[in-house]
């Protein structure tokens, strides 16, 4: 598949803090790409250098083999992280005024049948629930019948119901043929809809891989953990491998019976004991460490 | 009264640290203090005003009064007798003493008439009496109603009523809009910032002639203003007044993310413009640095133009330096902002 989109060696500064610190990767045309790090890893800034908002301090983006331009623009949908709207104007108003700035617009009945919003068109944007506001937010985003949607973090904040809801919307624009960049905290919601993700930390991308694969190379077996109020008195050799928490300890086992009976001979009470498939939250942890962040 | 202290500091601290409100609370009482000295400075209480036109042949007694207020006009440079008669009429100058034709006008429909012709003949005769030969000056009777205040004050509300909703309108929304990030999201957009830009002043333009419109006609219904001149002239000059005070808007706009200061700054503008502009007093008997001053404020300019149209029956050519001075202002802040705009 023909790359839609390149990202060169960027890096971009604040004051003296490096929040993007030479980031490359590309992305293939029809995808998903979901970026993942802590706060502060430097997504939105990827994001928002991707989406030609902010000017790198080096490197660049290619959008179809050409430096993004004022054709990018009408071809890029883009939702940011917090956007307010219009003031006093309605849902029909909002995406009537957006579709005024495209060439090319998606239709209207098109955009409100995709996003549901027929139920809400006359209401003021400042009277939306949060769920109604992404959901009008998307609206806009797709207006240009964009074949690059661009989401920081679209879900935050929204109620499982409304997760799941944006989830099928997300997913039926993909169908259409747009490539997909979405940020995110929810790393159930990565797995669900990235067909490739990358995880950011400290300005830097730490991986790039289809979330199963990113998987599969990190944790063989399962995950086991069994909870201890003070792990780190434990004073007796533990299986290698084992990585010890605040409050547990945990190790991965490709043979549980085996690993079970090892415990038992280590007289380690196994009561709480928890078998889980390791999922992008534990590499997530993993990768990124689970110290506090200022 | 612990958490009661702890919030009033907080709250101190918050003002004071908020630099733009805390200098601007600071700043503008001054200015209006010290503006309002600065115009209305008047040492010496005076009971008449009286024009003199061109050269005293012989010191006169009268002109040593003190309680008369003498403005004198230099005859040779542009300013014409007629002019100066024209104000006597409109009561405006208690008298006009022409040195050149050897004549003095005063007004029979002004009641301090009589008592201003005793006092100078008498002095005139004192003079005679002291061996100073004082030529024989004719009266010239001319005769008007005098301007009403609300004629004259008119344009002056409705220009400031104009600033205030030019600025306002334009320069509180437009950084309201770069703070929450809605020019964000249009700088991702095609859209270009002159598109949106000059879209926003255009909704301004007609909402603001709209209104002006409307106040001039209601209050117009009740008090019937002197209207000697056209009404075309006087919506060109409207017009070109909303413009020039839309472009100080738009430059307030540019780049400023702070409401907070966005508002002082916009009220530092438009306070001194409306103290300086002669919008509720005449700058006439002002002092000459702030007539001079007054020349670079929009407002003085549509406030001159439309009382000339309305007052004076002036027609296009006559107001033509206001209306250039209007479009040279409005090209420079829109230049100005233009060069400055950002849209984050």
């Amino acid at each position: 598949m023909q790359n839609i989109l390149e990202v060169q060696d960027l890096v971009k500064h604040y004051r003296q803090v490096c929040a993007v610190d030479g980031i490359s990767f590309s992305l293939a045309e029809g995808m998903c790409f979901g970026l993942l790090g802590p706060n502060g890893a430097g997504k939105t800034t990827t994001i928002e250098i991707m989406e030609g908002i902010l000017k790198p301090d080096r490197g660049q983006i290619l959008y179809r083999g050409r430096p993004i331009d004022s054709e990018f623009k009408k071809r890029a949908g883009i939702q940011f992280q917090n956007t307010s709207l219009p003031d006093h104007l309605t849902v029909s108003e909002t995406i009537r005024l957006f579709q005024s700035f495209y060439p090319e617009p998606r239709p209207f009945n098109e955009i409100v049948e995709i996003c549901s919003l027929s139920d809400i068109l006359s209401r003021d944007n400042k009277k939306l629930s949060g769920g109604q506001r992404q959901r009008l937010l998307l609206a806009i985003a797709i207006v240009p019948q964009p074949d690059l949607v661009f989401l920081d973090e679209p879900t935050t904040g929204l109620d499982p119901q409304a997760r799941r809801n944006f989830w099928d919307l997300i997913r039926r624009i993909q169908t259409e043929g747009a490539t997909i960049v979405l940020t995110t905290h929810y790393m159930d919601e990565a797995h669900m809809l990235c067909d490739q993700i990358g995880i950011m930390d400290h300005g830097k991308m730490l991986e790039i891989d289809a979330p199963q694969a990113m998987l599969d190379r990190h944790f063989e077996g399962v995950l086991v953990r069994i909870p201890f109020d003070e792990p780190k008195r434990i004073d007796f050799p533990l299986p290698e491998g084992t990585v010890v928490r605040n409050d547990a300890i945990e190790l991965t086992s490709t043979r549980l019976d085996e690993t079970v009976r090892r415990l038992i001979t280590l007289g380690l009470s196994l009561d709480g004991l928890s078998v889980h498939k390791p999922t992008l939250e534990d590499l997530f942890i993993k990768l990124t460490g689970n110290t506090l962040r200022a | 009264m612990k958490s009661f202290i702890a919030l009033v500091r907080a709250r101190t601290l918050e003002f004071v640290r908020d630099r733009g409100t805390f200098f601007w609370n600071l700043l503008f009482p001054m200015i209006l203090v010290f503006g309002f000295a600065l115009a209305l400075s008047d040492p010496s209480p005076t009971v008449f005003t009286v024009a003199l036109a061109g050269d005293a042949p012989v010191e006169l007694d009268f002109i040593s009064i003190e309680q008369i207020d003498f403005v004198r006009y230099d005859l040779e440079s542009g300013e014409t007798m007629a002019s100066v008669v024209e104000r006597v009429r409109r009561h405006e100058l208690d008298m006009a003493i022409d040195f050149e034709q050897q004549q003095f006008f005063l007004n029979t429909e002004n009641h301090t008439s009589p008592l201003i012709r005793r006092i100078f003949e008498d002095s005139v005769l004192r003079d005679r009496m002291n061996g100073i030969e004082v030529p024989v000056f004719v009266e010239r009777e001319i005769s008007g109603q005098p301007i009403r205040y609300v004629d004259w004050v008119v344009p002056g509300v409705i220009g400031m009523n104009m600033l205030f909703s030019c600025l306002f309108g334009v320069g509180f929304v437009l950084v309201r809009y770069r703070k929450n990030g809605v020019l964000k999201r249009l700088k991702a957009t095609p859209v270009s910032a002159f598109t949106f830009v000059s879209a926003q002043a255009a909704s301004r333009l007609m909402i603001v002639l709209a209104t002006s419109i409307f106040v001039f006609a209601g209050t117009n219904a009740f008090l019937n203003f002197t209207m000697e001149g056209s009404y075309l002239s006087l919506l060109i000059v409207t017009t070109l007044a909303i413009i020039c005070m839309i472009s100080i808007g738009l430059l307030f706009a540019s780049r400023l993310k702070s409401e907070e200061l966005a508002g002082g700054l916009m009220n530092l503008v438009s306070f001194p413009m409306i103290i300086g502009s002669g919008v509720f007093f005449s700058l006439e008997t002002a002092p000459e640095a702030l007539r001079i001053a007054s020349r670079v404020l929009p407002l003085t300019h549509f406030v001159e133009a439309s009382r000339a149209v309305m007052i004076e029956g002036a027609g296009i050519v006559a107001i033509l330096p206001n209306l250039l001075a209007l479009s040279a202002f409005s090209i420079v802040f829109v230049a100005a902002s233009a060069l400055v705009f950002r849209w984050d």
